[in-house]
């Protein structure tokens, strides 16, 4: 079975945010990173980037599929997670702690209390 | 249209993921693609390739028919022997590649050949067709839903093979064909393979897959999605994709495999095949590496100072070297290893260059 910890949000399109307050981090879930298998490249935006909710904030690449990312939250890019760049592998081996990807700021709080919660979520991928 | 499945299929469905591949629901990953991998190029993995075609020719004409419709030279195997060859229509346009093999111990020529996946009725028709016109006496047969094919490859793959076998037989040597048994299930035992690895090609009838694929239970099960990234890592073609006779078509010079055609034979597509041989090809198939950061796929464009040379037709990670490779073509004046390119990932020109193929040296 996969992980989808409570402690944060989740959109159709498998990717988290979380919600003990600013940053927010925003990765992709257990099961998404399951689902592509051996990831091999990730693309991310700048920090300092001002992306809307369901804007492409990047591309992941796995050996055999190339997936588009999506803002989760509206807010600004205060940090993207460079460690990806060369060990891309972190987004299967741990997509909820070094796997993550942004860090947002000045987040829309109303976008982030209607995504789906972790029960919500894992429905939708059983 | 519903999906043709491997005799295997239930056998797998618990523990792979499947994907459709040329009309087939085939196994493409089991554990992961970056281990079944690295499982055939260290020690032994076991592939389900029974979405390959299976054409068999017999009768008197029968070495006339294969001569005429592939570009290598029939009348030359023996026995036993396997040979790779195109099938190439009247404008010498490569329709597919396959492996022709000379079924062993029989006085009469017999032939057993490999059509890739989906293409086993066209390719059936081709050769009724072809036979009917020519006045040819040979029978042709679509073996396809008779036969299943497991593929046994990696540097352990031989001795793995030695241990399922319950007849002593020698192992088949190189490009050779044997009648042998596995677990006690008649088999053809052919020392072919995909991946760049030793190994064999194992065919036994559908009802016997099952015994076959469990004679070999040390080597890790692996599925399309390792047996891409072993052929690309070789600079193996992928029919369909590297070539395609509306998508991509490519004579076998431009597809680099111009060493299987014969122009002292004489077959569809030779006339065409000579006068292209005497002229040279446009453009070249080449091995590509990039030099930054992304991955060039199936489609990107190729560019040198912004335009447009060349295509991707394959692309992926190498799992053995950890870096971007692709597969493509570019004009001949291009080719060189060496040579500066760009590929063009989602809008943005990635430094590449063209380098020799395999991408991986091997032993």
């Amino acid at each position: 079975m996969f992980e989808t910890p409570d402690d944060r949000k989740y959109q159709e399109s498998h990717e988290y945010a979380t919600t003990d307050g600013e940053p927010v981090t925003v990765g992709i879930s257990d099961f998404a990173q399951d689902e592509l298998g051996d990831i091999v490249f990730v693309e991310l935006p700048e920090a300092g980037d001002e992306m809307s909710q369901g804007e492409e904030f990047g591309v992941i690449e796995s050996i055999k599929a190339v997936s588009d990312l999506y803002v989760p939250v509206s807010g600004v890019v205060s940090a993207v997670n460079d460690a990806l760049f060369d060990q891309p592998e972190l987004v299967n081996e741990s997509p909820y702690d070094e796997g993550w990807m942004l860090k947002l700021e000045d987040v829309d709080d109303a976008e982030l209390a209607e995504l789906l919660t972790a029960d919500e979520y894992s429905e939708q991928t059983e | 249209m519903a999906l043709r499945k491997p005799p295997l299929y239930d056998l797998h469905a618990d523990r792979a993921t499947f994907t459709d591949f040329g009309g087939w629901e085939m196994p493409v990953e089991f554990d992961s693609i970056r281990t079944e991998h690295e499982a055939v190029r260290e020690s032994a993995g076991i592939f389900d390739v029974s979405h390959m075609g299976e054409v068999v020719v017999s009768g008197p004409d029968a070495t006339e028919l294969m001569q005429r419709l592939v570009t290598a030279d029939i009348a030359a195997l023996d026995p036993g022997d396997a040979q790779y060859a195109a099938i190439t229509d009247e404008a010498g346009i490569v329709l597919d590649d396959t492996i022709v093999y000379r079924l062993p111990a029989l006085e009469a020529p017999r032939y057993l050949f490999v059509p890739n996946a989906g293409h086993d009725e066209a390719t059936f028709d081709r050769w009724v067709d072809h036979r009917d016109e020519w006045g040819l006496d040979a029978e042709v047969e679509n073996e396809t839903d008779l036969w299943a094919m497991v593929a046994v490859q990696g540097p352990d793959a031989l001795a793995a093979v030695d241990n399922a076998t319950t007849v002593d037989t020698a192992a088949p040597a190189r490009n050779e064909i044997v009648a042998s048994e596995v677990d006690g299930v008649e088999s053809w035992v052919a020392r072919t393979g995909y991946t760049g690895e030793d190994g064999v090609e194992i065919l036994c009838a559908t009802d016997d897959a099952e015994t076959v694929w469990t004679a070999f239970e040390g080597c890790d099960p692996c599925g399309l999605g390792s047996r891409d990234t072993l052929r690309t890592e070789m600079g193996f073609l992928l029919s369909g994709q590297d070539f395609d006779p509306d998508e991509e078509p490519r004579t076998p010079y431009e597809a680099g495999i111009g060493w299987a055609v014969d122009l002292d034979t004489e077959f569809v597509g030779r006339g065409a095949l000579a006068e292209a041989a005497e002229t040279g090809p446009e453009d070249a198939f080449v091995g590509i590496e990039l030099r930054e950061r992304g991955i060039a796929r199936h489609g990107h464009d190729i560019t040198v100072d912004g335009d447009v040379v060349g295509h991707v037709t394959s692309g992926t990670m190498s799992p053995t070297l950890g870096e971007p490779i692709a597969l493509g073509y570019v004009p001949v004046s291009l080719s060189e290893p060496g040579t500066d390119i760009e590929v063009v990932v989602r809008g943005t020109g990635k430094r590449a260059e063209v380098v020799s193929t395999p991408f991986i040296r091997h032993k």
